[in-house]
């Protein structure tokens, strides 16, 4: 095995094995606390895939901002393990067939879809994700979709302002 | 020397140099610690801390040593791993930062090449940013953790504080990116070396914002809310006590010298030394001046954040809110639009 598959692998292990806890775990704080992890397993598999800017990018904005505005509901709704609603069995029964029907429907879709057959990932290579050829592509190929999503981002901002004003 | 196709030599070298930096970053830390009652004693015209060694220089040493031998308390209705991860995720956040600062040129030793820096990736800059940004976890842990509503009082107001300061800081660095053109560090500093000028002289204004929300990033008076102690008895490490307090105080420290670092290296040109000609020295010579260099540097800035901390008083806390969004951020977006604005009018 190469260096790259042992730390791919690695992190991949690291980012199911977070990912579970967050779904086992009682308390929601330490559920927040795994979810960060996954972020960074994620963010992980991003510099293999030589995406620097999208790895750095995620762990500001999803482990950085949005983890700690869930951490703060979740502190000051002082959420206990012993009073949080229980959900009925057949409820949990119910939830984990959809879930898990939900996972085999992507898969199989993932696995069928003719642009990815026979295609290997690029490890450690392309320039894509680097920072210079990235902000090339944004602003001259796709400027006028970024441009539409930074005036959406507005539109939400502005529409936060006004709801809090109220 | 190859197994695993790895170069076993470059992580060798990468490892002593991190070993190297965190254990002198630590080191300075706890000078700095006698530093600051040194100067505090010096603004309020009294000796200071005398007893311990020549000069008192042996008190950090004792300090420590008293921090280390006290009882250990974690309180019953603390939740326990959480109480013990706060102040190691505080540690560990603001040692994190290190790996981006370039310390000097390359230097050559035993005929390998090595830089002074841990890792020149190319979004350093960035890299730094999610640092700071992950150091609020330290804080906000360990304060819900201690189960105590002062504790938590605090750590919130430490987070929405860090949050605040963040977005300013943010938007004062991307003016000096569109000066620069480069998120690399070494690449900054070197365009510092090489030009005229250091990048304070262009971005007066990015600098002073940077440096306001450095000092609030790093809980300095007067931003020192979260451990305001006549209101909130001690803030967020209320609970704590030997070692991991000592580690919360200690991470404040290494979050001072990192950020006196960063803007050593973004605004003050970093290694160079003014009016010198890097070139006219052996290679090994011109790294230690601008390793030497920078320390100074550091060491002024260090000075700067006592001084201010020792002159001014603590802020109120719609005081601070006040000032972050309302001052800052339209400055900082003043200062971004006239760069730009000068940036085109050069084109």
């Amino acid at each position: 095995m190469s260096t790259i598959e042992i730390l791919f692998y690695a992190l991949s292990a690291f980012a199911v094995i977070s990912a579970a806890m967050v779904l086992i775990s009682k308390n929601p704080i330490h559920s927040v606390l795994w979810l960060i992890l996954v972020f960074f397993a994620i963010s992980g598999h991003y510099i293999l895939l030589n995406a620097q800017f999208l790895a750095i990018v995620n762990i500001i904005v999803y482990a950085g901002a949005i983890m700690v505005l869930f951490l703060f509901v979740i502190m000051l709704m002082n959420v206990k393990t012993d009073n949080e609603p229980q959900k009925k069995l057949l409820t949990k029964f119910i939830g984990v067939l959809s879930g898990g029907s939900l996972l085999t429907l992507l898969i199989a879709l993932v696995k069928q879809t003719v642009q990815l057959q026979g295609k290997e990932v690029m490890m450690k290579e392309g320039t894509i994700g680097l920072i210079h050829p990235l902000g090339k592509a944004l602003f001259s190929d796709y400027v006028v979709p970024f441009e539409i999503s930074s005036v959406l981002f507005l539109s939400a901002m502005v529409g936060a302002v006004i709801i809090g004003k109220k | 020397m190859t197994i695993l196709a790895l170069d076993w030599g470059f992580i060798i070298e990468k490892l002593i140099m991190i070993a190297i930096v965190v254990f002198a970053s630590l080191g300075i830390a706890l000078y700095t610690t006698f530093g600051e009652r040194k100067v505090a004693a010096i603004l309020q015209d009294r000796p200071g801390p005398s007893r311990a060694g020549p000069f008192g220089l042996l008190q950090p040493l004792a300090d420590g040593l008293k921090l280390i031998m006290k009882e250990e308390i974690i309180p019953n209705a603390a939740s326990k791993w959480l109480f013990i991860l706060g102040p190691g995720l505080a540690m560990t956040a603001s040692l994190m930062t290190c790996a981006v600062i370039p310390w000097g040129s390359a230097v050559d030793v035993f005929g390998r090449h090595v830089e002074l820096q841990i890792a020149d990736v190319n979004i350093g800059i960035l890299y730094v940013f999610a640092v700071v940004s992950m150091g609020v976890y330290g804080i906000m842990i360990g304060g819900w953790a201690s189960n105590n509503k002062f504790s938590l009082m605090s750590a919130l107001r430490a987070a929405s504080q860090a949050i605040s300061y963040e977005l300013a800081m943010g938007l004062a660095l991307i003016a000096l990116l569109m000066t620069t053109g480069s998120l690399s560090l070494k690449t900054i500093v070197e365009q510092q070396v090489q030009g005229h000028w250091w990048n304070v002289v262009y971005q007066p204004l990015g600098f002073l914002i940077f440096f306001i929300t450095a000092m609030a990033e790093c809980n300095r008076t007067p931003f020192d809310l979260p451990e305001a102690e006549n209101e909130l008895n001690f803030g967020y490490h209320q609970e704590y006590s030997s070692m991991k307090l000592g580690f919360y105080l200690f991470a404040e420290y290494i979050n001072m010298i990192m950020s006196s670092a960063i803007m050593a290296c973004m605004y003050f040109g970093g290694y160079d030394l003014p009016f010198f000609n890097e070139a006219s020295v052996a290679p090994n010579v011109a790294a230690l001046i601008g390793l030497g260099t920078l320390l100074i540097k550091i060491v002024l800035f260090i000075f700067l954040f006592m001084w201010i901390r020792w002159t001014i008083p603590r802020f109120r806390y719609d005081q601070l809110m006040g000032l972050g969004w309302k001052t800052l951020i339209p400055l900082a977006l003043f200062n971004m639009l006239l760069t730009g604005a000068v940036i085109l009018a050069k084109l």
